[in-house]
């Protein structure tokens, strides 16, 4: 039975993230006063990408290569840790907050990796800012939890989850100052404004997009997907631990 | 089992008797390196087989001075340093056979070896040293031996400039180590550890006090914490690359090991107050040692910056430990020190690791400025994969080993936001925060160590012609990196050993540690934290290939074109319009400007000097104030020569005077005997 939700876990948020930022697009658009494309549009894009021949930098080394399937990889496996659809598996089987923040480290790691791996002017200057940023989120992101785990005395995520449900309100207050810093962290993990525009190609304002500037094809596609992955995965994390 | 670790010690010293005799013969040089890997691998036996059977051992020379005892004494603590040192000596020789050949020519390898030897003599020594006297004679042997391997290169200025600092810090730490042990020696009059270990409680607070301050500095000097840490990397660049990384790796950790011998073992319930110091100076050390790597653009230099980051850790784990022990919560201190001695031997496996990667990088180069270097990762595939290893284990990231010391740390640095007390409550916060901010600082670090010299174009002519290195060096790098990966997977097995280790110290006899492991995974204090390393080695490793395999079932079909990058329509790019090492970090450098202080220098050149139109040529230089150098060893130095100046009056070179001198220092002495 757990073993199912585990595979259900992995699959469901990888079909859906592309639908959430098909939402969050709309949304943007609809506050900017345009009409937007449909929320099924990054499907579309995704599709379109897997289907495309790929143009690659020829000093492009196996880490230009490889980084796009890891962080795929590593964005499907970041739910483990955290409890999604009432799933309570063996508490033991995978880690605390900790190792989820570290894994966003490691795909920080490699994506500012490839940014400089082809040599252009962009892709350096890309993964400088994002490192310089990652540097700074990370402490963010782990205070952040630090409060409800000492409310709740455990670091598990699945722990932290169910116990916070079962508080009283008072205990909340703790709950607030640390949602701020978790959206300030959310907003600069995931490139958002005012970090970051992941809509942007100017290369005075550009973070993310000037990193995976020389992707194409079906190794775009993988990254932003991975992206999408990542960004559903944190709104599921707020959700859980601050709104129980 | 006592005769292996003579045994090992006679190899070695053979061996650097025989350096000496070969020396003549530079193809014999290799015979050394070989007498040391054969030594320091029956070490390694030695070690392994001591935390197996949990044995201490005790051997008593008496030699015919007084006080003087060659007294030996391997408890399994010291039999885990032993492992570190001869784990890292081994592939560490194993590279200096082939490493070393480069300066036949100029230098005398036969010296070199000898020194060597020597060294790695000197190093099992001082941890098995159990007399105080003994103690700082095999520990200024240790310093000596090390200071003429950093001076190897004695042509260059530079290296004998290196030396001298180490030569002044290490000579200043032994000051401070010798202060402490004489105040031990006269209130409980005996140089033997065992003694002052019985004794210890009837000596007056106020000494306690100056001792434990005495040893933090002198012990500290050598392991180089944040302000004492100047000579680190200094002598670390200065140094053959594989003696750095026994220096980075190993030498300084005796530091560390006699910080928590003497802290844990001989002089046991140590006052709160050592705690916080300690976690304080590890905080400390650990932010400033990553921010002044960020801003260094020498490989050797960047990497030794590191060593005083993860000193810090390491100090984070004993300082947590020690106030843990302090607050009678012995189970949370054990789990605190399990990550310092965790990290201990991580770090001397990923440092070494980098150190032996730079080496080689180096040898290729002949530059240690990583500008210069670029597109490596083409011309040295193996050595590449090797040294991002190396990086990603230092920046803390899973798999590797690294992540799982710093969990620990972590945790146990969040045990002790959840005690009840203000004060001790800021510290850890303290402490956690300058860890978390390390371990992002490190990553961008490395982001940038690791870029810079491996991807993109190569930047310089040397770096164009570099080849990858000899296999012999390949093998004692890949030796490290596969440590890296298994002791962090099977870091359950590890920490369960560890354990062992700590529960023999007679702080914690009887005790339980609040850290236990089930089965494969760790599990801190029932439910508070899990980790399951193999299990999350497997899922990555698992994601990464499915993804792989199912994009290629999916876009199998498509083509992948090989063009140039793309270059604004304008001409071909070139290694000009990469980034730089310098303007990687510089954004983080000016986030912390009040830290690095930061300076820049414009000089323009014009062409007609009325007309400021044209400009002839352009500088700007970029550069950062040593504010250690700036503003403690500057003044602390000025002050001396003023001292001296005037101390210099008193010698005016007239025996008449001299004279007066002695008949006034008689007089002195004759109403002091009388009263």
């Amino acid at each position: 039975m757990s073993i199912f939700i585990i595979i259900l876990k992995l699959i469901l948020l990888p079909t859906l993230s592309p639908l959430c930022v098909g939402i969050v697009r709309k949304v943007k658009a609809y506050m900017q006063n345009r009409r937007g494309a449909g929320i099924f549009q990054p499907y579309y894009d995704l599709w379109k990408l897997f289907h495309k021949d790929e143009v690659i930098a020829r000093d492009a080394s196996w880490i230009f290569y490889l980084t796009p399937f890891l962080l795929f990889g590593l964005s499907i496996l970041l739910p483990l840790g955290i409890p999604l659809l009432g799933s309570i598996e063996s508490l033991s089987f995978f880690g605390d907050f900790i190792i989820t923040i570290y894994l966003l480290a490691t795909m920080t790691f490699f994506i500012a990796l490839s940014g400089l791996d082809v040599g252009s002017a962009f892709g350096g200057f890309g993964s400088s800012r994002e490192m310089t940023i990652a540097a700074l989120t990370e402490g963010t992101l782990l205070f952040s939890f630090l409060p409800i785990a000492l409310v709740t005395h455990t670091t598990n995520v699945i722990l932290m989850a169910t116990t916070a449900s079962g508080l009283p309100f008072f205990n909340y207050l703790p709950f607030v100052i640390a949602f701020m810093g978790f959206f300030i962290a959310l907003m600069a993990e995931t490139g958002r404004i005012p970090f970051d525009n992941p809509s942007t190609h100017l290369e005075l304002t550009m973070i993310h997009e000037a990193m995976i500037l020389e992707y194409s094809g079906k190794r775009l596609a993988l990254i932003e997907w991975a992206n999408a992955n990542k960004f559903i995965f944190f709104i599921i994390l707020g959700v859980n631990l601050f709104f129980p | 089992m006592q005769n292996l670790f003579f045994t090992s010690l006679l190899v070695l010293t053979g061996g650097s008797i025989i350096s000496l005799i070969v020396q003549r013969d530079t193809k014999l040089s290799y015979v050394s390196s070989v007498f040391s890997m054969f030594g320091s691998l029956l070490a390694l036996i030695f070690s392994i087989g001591a935390l197996i059977t949990q044995s201490t051992l005790t051997t008593t020379l008496p030699t015919s001075f007084p006080m003087f005892n060659i007294s030996l004494h391997i408890d399994p603590l010291a039999a885990f340093f032993i492992l570190i040192v001869s784990l890292i000596a081994l592939p560490a020789s194993l590279y200096g056979i082939v490493y070393m050949k480069q300066y036949a020519i100029e230098y005398n390898l036969g010296v070199f070896g000898f020194f060597y030897n020597i060294f790695l003599i000197s190093l099992l020594l001082v941890i098995t040293a159990h007399n105080a006297l003994y103690f700082l004679f095999v520990w200024e042997i240790m310093s000596l031996s090390s200071l003429f391997l950093v001076i190897f290169e004695n042509k260059k200025l530079q290296i004998i400039k290196s030396g001298f600092i180490y030569f002044i810090m290490t000579h200043a730490a032994t000051a401070f180590i010798l202060l402490s042990f004489l105040l031990l020696f006269q209130f409980t009059g005996s140089f033997d550890f065992e003694t002052i270990k019985q004794h210890f409680a009837s000596i007056p607070f106020v000494i306690q006090t100056i001792i434990f301050l005495c040893m933090i500095i002198g012990f500290g000097t050598k392991a180089g914490i944040v302000p004492f840490h100047i000579w680190l990397p200094w002598a670390h660049s200065a140094a053959p690359s594989h003696v750095s990384s026994l220096m980075s790796g190993v030498m300084i950790k005796i530091g560390i090991f006699m910080l928590f011998k003497m802290f844990l073992d001989i002089l046991p319930q140590t006052p709160l107050w050592l705690g916080y110091v300690v976690l304080i100076i590890g905080a400390v050390s650990s932010i400033l040692g990553v921010l002044y790597a960020l801003s260094e653009h020498d490989i050797k230099r960047l990497l030794a910056y590191h060593s005083i980051e993860n000193i810090g850790i390491i100090l984070l784990g004993l300082g947590s430990g020690l106030i843990f022990i302090a607050l009678k919560q012995p189970s949370l201190a054990m789990l605190a020190i399990t990550a310092g001695l965790f990290h201990t031997l991580n770090h001397a496996v990923f440092k070494s690791l980098l150190f032996l990667g730079a080496g080689s990088v180096i040898s290729q180069t002949h530059t240690r400025n990583i500008e210069e270097y670029g597109g490596l990762i083409k011309l040295m595939p193996y050595t590449a994969i090797f040294f991002l290893v190396g990086a990603v284990a230092i920046s803390g990231l899973p798999p590797f080993n690294g992540f799982v010391s710093e969990w620990l740390t972590f945790q146990s640095l969040f045990s002790g936001i959840a005690t009840s007390s203000i004060l001790i409550k800021s510290i850890f916060i303290f402490g956690a925060a300058c860890l978390t901010f390390t371990g992002g600082l490190a990553a961008a670090c490395f982001v940038k160590a690791f870029g810079i010299t491996f991807l993109a174009r190569s930047r310089s002519i040397e770096s164009e012609k570099a080849t990858e290195v000899s296999p012999l060096l390949l093998i004692s790098m890949g030796t490290l990196a596969v440590l890296c990966l298994t002791l962090g997977v099977f870091s359950f097995f590890v920490i369960t050993n560890i354990q062992l280790i700590v529960k023999s110290l007679s702080l914690f006899a009887s005790k339980t540690s609040s850290l236990s492991s089930t089965g494969i995974s760790l599990q801190v204090n029932q439910n508070v934290a899990h980790l399951n390393m193999p299990v999350i080695f497997l899922v990555m490793a698992v994601f990464i290939a499915l993804s792989f395999g199912l994009v290629y079932i999916v876009s199998r079909k498509q083509k992948v074109v090989l063009r140039t990058v793309w270059d604004c329509g304008f001409n071909a790019l070139s290694p000009k319009m990469e980034i730089t090492a310098t303007g990687f970090s510089r954004t983080l450098i000016l986030i912390f400007r009040g830290i690095f202080q930061p300076s820049k220098q414009h000089e323009i050149e014009y062409v007609d000097a009325d007309i400021r139109y044209f400009s002839k040529s352009k500088t700007v230089t970029l550069g950062i104030v040593n504010i250690y150098e700036a503003y403690l060893y500057y003044p602390l130095h000025n002050g001396l020569s003023i001292i001296s100046k005037q101390i210099r009056k008193i010698q005016s070179g007239n025996v008449n005077q001299y004279l007066l001198y002695i008949f006034i220092l008689l007089l002195g002495l004759l109403i002091f005997a009388r009263y």
